[in-house]
């Protein structure tokens, strides 16, 4: 067997966590308020974890790098927030988000873990509300909801195209009674910079406090990290810009093993780069794609009319133009899940079709919808005279009540009216379906260390459908770990609390100060984004959207050189001891330097193509389904657990074979 | 009293109180260019009646002093809220200028209200409290004292126009603070609100107009 | 896409930490792309003073989406500089011209000190969020059924124009008074409007006002800059419905 265990419980799908919920030990509330707990990452896996923590019962401590546990990235989340509701009638269920959740993962997600995040997804809806989170509602009073991204239900609740945003200051709010109680002690503006272990379990973490630059020790019988995903390490990206995978990183190295690092989603829907400058990339909401239409230019010459700016895409007549995911999937069309969407951009870009200067850019159209919208409006205003203009205006107005926040972002980052002419977008990374390996407990492999949310690899596979993240995160912090965590915790009742004195805190501490002192140090002369960017590039030409095996190898070999080069070369101003961006950022950019390398070896590793993961090697050779992906089951149905050795390029493989009992493995087809 | 926003409603209800003052005088005061006889009966039932002089006339006073010193109070406080002032500040781009500057034009209408006092309220309590001359006669001649008194006091043209311009000062102090104190009370309606700013409006430019009005057309008609 | 590569001075406040003295400081910057953002256009100011051995200029900043709320700046005399409806983050360089002087400052307010540079202190935002801006609720995850309360959609959709509030404060900053009724008011708002909310609504609203006068922040007058200068455009609407809110729970709170 192998060293993982995933511990599954026993019985059949839909009785094991009521089941394992039943037979968790559970800590008596006297003992609880003698058991601290340490979460790192506010966002919503961390900060509803550590409000429920709280509200248990337990002492926790907080952690996040922001200013305030408001401003977790969780917070820029759009879209909304799935739940087997079956408000709709529409023949939802829990099965049903199971399935397509175990589907639109490729089918490389874990049945367990999936089928209790579709049982608890109705309790967040009924939290959210009871705390106050102001969804969408119809004039009747009752909940709205609308259909996303290929699934064929409407069962994502949203609150405008700020979803995440009120689900996270839901969070927030719970986080807040829990603080003004006293019962979590918040420490903004920390960055974890190691996690300690004794005696084989997880006792604490060593912070750094960014306003002042000391090094703290913080212990505690059990560490949750929820940190977040690591698409930064692409330098650009949906994430925010400190979004970092340190504290993951930090405890893959103490012995958490890392899975799946090559999974990894790029969103089809973002607003294209402008120039070298570039900070970050902008998404717009995949809602859009239920009204906008997605083409290229079909011959080259208007390709290059329209770069030069001789013609204007509304001048192109709907023959000259090439809705390429219509054409290629008249089934699904503009509605194909994100991976297929993303590579389908890329391929016409790379054929030469892009439609902006650096030849990265598809347009998203919402001419037919504007029209459409505008026929029926004039129908229901009975208005069976209106003009065209008149028309347009009634179909921009539905438009606008639908995205206007998305269009008006559009517009002020792009300064053109997308009401007018066709928006621009190209895929960018968003998310990271890998991270820290967790058992069904969200425990790591280190015992008494947890991993929640995009921190960890559990839920969605190979490939995120929309909606599902906000989903995870809450399930994971809300409704999973707070119970899972008892099981461990009960065994602690007689620990006593954590001395932070020991060789062990002693050690960790020194190591810290070691790696800054090193940095600082190295006092070399190129700035920490530098080489930051020179890691983006080598992922995103040669582990982006598709990856073949040469290009993965070159790969590692580049970036074991920029981080060498890191290492020699680098230099941060000013001191340790104060408020530092830079050597923030540079403590970041070392260990996206090491995890970069573990990504590009798992991708090359993986010879087969599974939802954000295209192997060029790996694709149906003929048939219906000819150029597509092609999934290899009888060799890598298993998740890649990654096992620190000391370097990245060295690190061991432990497989945990998948099995699906409930759901047939079948080839994903959206034609 | 003691926290922000009940302060802050006070200044408005005290606000209230002295705009429906502010209206009553202005209607009496009006009635003098329409009539004499009328300004003058209504001077002397509001001079003498015991409710007004000894229930409402102190509120009155308080009142006044009450919105002078709470707004100097707050207007220090507020200072102190922004300790280090921006180098480089445009508060033109997203407030009015009479919204940021109700404490000098309050202050301005304050030092009118002395010499307006000065001029009518200290002789008229002499007259009535410390003569005890409670008649409201005219001194040796036939009739009653207060239009000729109004009178007598715009016939120095540096007189007048120190009016006039103190009621620019109460214009621009009223345009916002008329619907200023709507907010404070915490009135806010999407149908109402609109009418009252423009009531507001209204109400802070014809009352100080007509006052102007009033003292022009006293000191034309004695030229 | 013309780009017309601008020449920009920048006067930006520096100031190593809290207890230190600061002072405006000048800048240069060249050829920079009116598609650029603010903060990218700080980055390469930022690039630039790395590669002269200057210590960069610390600002605040995460999602560069415009909904963290961790940007601020006061750009050349307002709040997130001379655009509406953005935050520093989204606000865009074709904004100014060639030549332009820049005035770069942090947000000003006795309660919202400054730790470094542009970086400000704002947790007293998060203090007044913990003397009552939640509904009291565990997360049992047996709470009602979603839908068993209906909400009208009217409310619902007042209650999340007032959460839509961001945080940054760019409202106290805007304000001649540095108030923060706008952002108080706008969670007492979101809460006053939904039944939910209702429940604690007394308690709430004076704690969270007592709390907003200890931090140090001015008194409001009305003078609507904040919701002027407010990139989520939190209307002065929530400011008087926390006055009545207020006056009712003070008026009939028992003692």
């Amino acid at each position: 067997m192998s060293v993982l265990d995933s511990k599954i419980p026993e019985g059949p799908i839909k009785d094991k966590w009521t089941n394992h919920k039943n037979k968790i030990n559970v800590v008596n509330p006297a003992n609880k308020r003698l058991i601290d707990v340490i979460v790192v990452g506010t966002g919503l896996a961390g900060g509803a974890a550590a409000a429920s923590l709280a509200e248990m019962g337990y002492a926790v401590k907080a952690f996040c790098f922001q200013d305030s546990p408001r401003r977790a990235h969780s917070i820029a989340a759009q879209g909304g927030i799935n739940a087997a509701k079956n408000y709709q009638n529409d023949g939802d269920s829990v099965y049903r988000l199971f399935y397509d959740t175990v589907k639109g993962g490729d089918y490389r997600g874990r049945e367990a873990n999936v089928y209790r995040l579709a049982e608890v997804s109705a309790n967040i809806i009924d939290q959210c509300v009871a705390q106050g989170v102001p969804f969408a509602r119809e004039y009747g009073g009752l909940l709205d909801n609308r259909s996303f991204g290929g699934v064929l239900v409407s069962r994502t609740f949203y609150a405008k195209g700020q979803t995440g945003q009120q689900l996270l200051l839901g969070a927030y709010s719970a986080m807040n009674r829990q603080i003004g109680k006293g019962k979590i002690k918040m420490y903004n503006r920390h960055e974890m910079l190691d996690v300690v272990v004794v005696d084989g379990k997880a006792r604490g973490i060593i912070a750094r406090n960014l306003i002042t630059g000391s090094i703290e020790r913080h212990s505690a019988h059990a560490v949750v990290v929820a940190s977040g995903g690591y698409g930064n390490v692409f330098f650009l990206s949906t994430n925010a810009m400190g979004s970092n995978a340190t504290a993951a990183w930090k405890i893959h190295k103490k012995g958490a093993f890392f899975a799946n690092p090559c999974y990894t989603q790029i969103h089809p829907t973002c607003i294209p780069r402008s120039g070298d400058y570039q900070s970050k990339l902008t998404l717009m909401s995949e809602s859009l794609r239920n009204d906008g239409r997605i083409w290229v230019p079909k011959n080259m010459e208007d390709v290059e009319a329209i770069r030069s700016g001789k013609k204007k895409p509304i001048d192109l007549s709907e023959d000259e133009r090439d809705y390429y995911l219509e054409r290629r999937y008249p089934a699904f069309g503009n509605l194909v899940p994100r991976d297929v969407a993303s590579r389908a951009a890329k391929e016409r870009c790379d054929a030469g079709y892009g439609v902006n200067q650096t030849g990265e850019a598809v347009f998203l159209d919402f001419a037919s919808a504007i029209q459409r919208y505008g026929k029926e409006a004039a129908t229901v205003n009975h208005e069976p005279n209106a003009t065209k203009e008149r028309i347009i205006e009634l179909g921009a107005e539905v438009i606008k009540n639908k995205y206007g926040n998305l269009f008006q972002m559009y517009e002020k980052i792009v300064d053109q009216n997308p009401y007018k002419t066709p928006m621009m977008i190209y895929p960018a990374v968003h998310y990271t379906m890998g991270g820290i390996w967790v058992d069904y407990n969200l425990m790591t492999t280190i015992p008494g260390c947890y991993a929640a949310g995009e921190a960890n690899f559990s839920d969605h596979g190979a490939n995120r459908l929309g909606a599902s993240a906000l989903m995870q995160g809450l399930a994971d912090g809300y409704f999973v770990l707070p119970y899972t965590i008892g099981d461990y915790l009960a065994d602690e009742i007689r620990t006593g609390p954590i001395p932070t004195d020991s060789p062990e805190f002693d050690a960790a501490e020194k190591d810290v100060r070691g790696i800054i002192d090193t940095l600082m140090n190295i006092k070399g002369t190129k700035s920490v984004d530098h080489f930051h960017k020179q890691l983006g590039k080598v992922m995103w030409d040669n582990v982006g959207m598709a990856r073949n095996a040469q290009g993965l190898e070159e790969a590692q070999t580049k970036i074991r050189q920029i981080r060498e080069e890191f290492w020699k070369d680098l230099r941060i101003p000013g001191e340790a001891n104060e408020l530092n961006t830079e050597l923030e950022k540079a403590i970041r950019v070392a260990d996206f330097l090491e995890l970069g390398e573990l990504f590009a070896k798992d991708a090359l590793h993986r010879n087969e193509s599974c939802g954000g993961h295209f192997r060029e090697e790996s694709v149906e050779l003929d048939g219906e389904q000819k150029g597509e992906a092609k999934r290899d089951d009888d060799n890598f149905k298993y998740v890649a657990a990654w096992e620190w050795t000391g370097d990245p390029g060295e690190s061991k493989l432990h497989k945990e074979d998948l099995e699906f009992k409930d759901i047939e493995l079948k080839t994903r087809s959206y034609k | 009293m003691k926290t922000s926003i009940a302060r802050k409603v006070l200044m408005a209800l005290s606000g209230f109180f002295l705009l429906f003052f502010l209206l009553q005088h202005f209607i009496i005061n009006f009635s003098s260019v329409i009539s004499e006889d009328g300004f003058n009966s209504a001077s002397h039932f509001m001079g003498t009646n015991p409710i007004i002089q000894y229930g409402l006339q102190p509120v009155l006073i308080f009142g006044v002093i009450f919105h002078l010193g709470m707004g100097i109070y707050l207007e220090l406080q507020n200072n102190k809220a922004r300790s280090v002032k921006y180098a480089m500040n445009k508060p033109s781009a997203n407030a009015s200028w009479m919204s940021r500057n109700m404490i000098y034009t309050g202050l301005m209408v304050m030092l009118f209200l002395g010499l307006h006092f000065y001029d009518f309220w200290i002789p008229e309590i002499k007259t009535k409290f410390i003569d005890g001359d409670m008649s409201g006669a005219l001194n040796g001649v036939e009739g009653t004292r207060y239009f000729h008194e109004l009178q007598h006091k715009f016939v120095d043209v540096w007189r007048v126009a120190l009016y006039c311009l103190s009621f620019v000062f109460l214009s621009l102090h009223l345009l916002h603070g008329f619907q200023s104190a709507f907010q404070s009370v915490g009135f806010s309606h999407n149908r109402y609100t609109p009418i009252i700013k423009k009531l507001g409006n209204l109400y802070a430019v014809v009352v100080p107009l007509g006052f102007v009005f009033i003292a022009l057309y006293h000191y034309v008609s004695q030229l | 896409m013309s780009e017309k590569g601008m020449n920009l001075t920048l006067k930006i406040w520096r100031q190593k930490n809290a207890t230190s003295k600061g002072k405006i400081e000048t800048y240069k910057v060249a050829d920079i792309s009116e598609h650029m953002s603010f903060l990218e256009m700080m980055d390469v100011l930022n690039e630039q003073l790395i590669n002269e051995g200057q210590e960069p200029i610390a600002f605040d900043h995460d999602c560069r989406e415009g909904i963290c709320g961790m940007c601020s700046l006061h750009i050349n005399g307002e709040a997130h500089g001379p655009d509406r409806g953005v935050t520093t983050c989204q606000l865009h360089m074709r904004m100014f011209n060639d030549g332009d002087t820049i005035y770069i400052e942090p947000f000003r307010a006795k309660a919202f000190p400054v730790i470094k540079d542009l970086i400000i202190d704002r947790t007293a935002f998060d203090r007044i969020q913990h003397a009552g801006g939640f509904v009291s609720v565990n997360t049992s995850g047996n709470t009602q059924d979603a839908n068993a309360l209906p909400i009208p959609k009217a409310d619902a959709d007042k209650a999340f124009d007032a959460a839509t509030c961001i945080g940054c404060g760019a409202c106290v900053a805007s304000c001649k008074n540095a108030s923060a009724m706008l952002y108080v008011s706008a969670k007492v708002s979101q809460f006053s409007l939904l039944p939910q909310g209702k429940v604690e609504a007394k308690d709430r609203v004076l704690n969270m006002v007592e709390q907003m006068d200890k931090e140090g922040f001015g008194n409001c007058t009305n003078t609507g800059a904040c919701e002027v200068e407010c990139p989520k455009g939190i209307s002065l609407e929530n400011i008087a419905r926390m006055n009545s809110e207020y006056l009712k729970a003070s008026i009939t709170k028992e003692a």
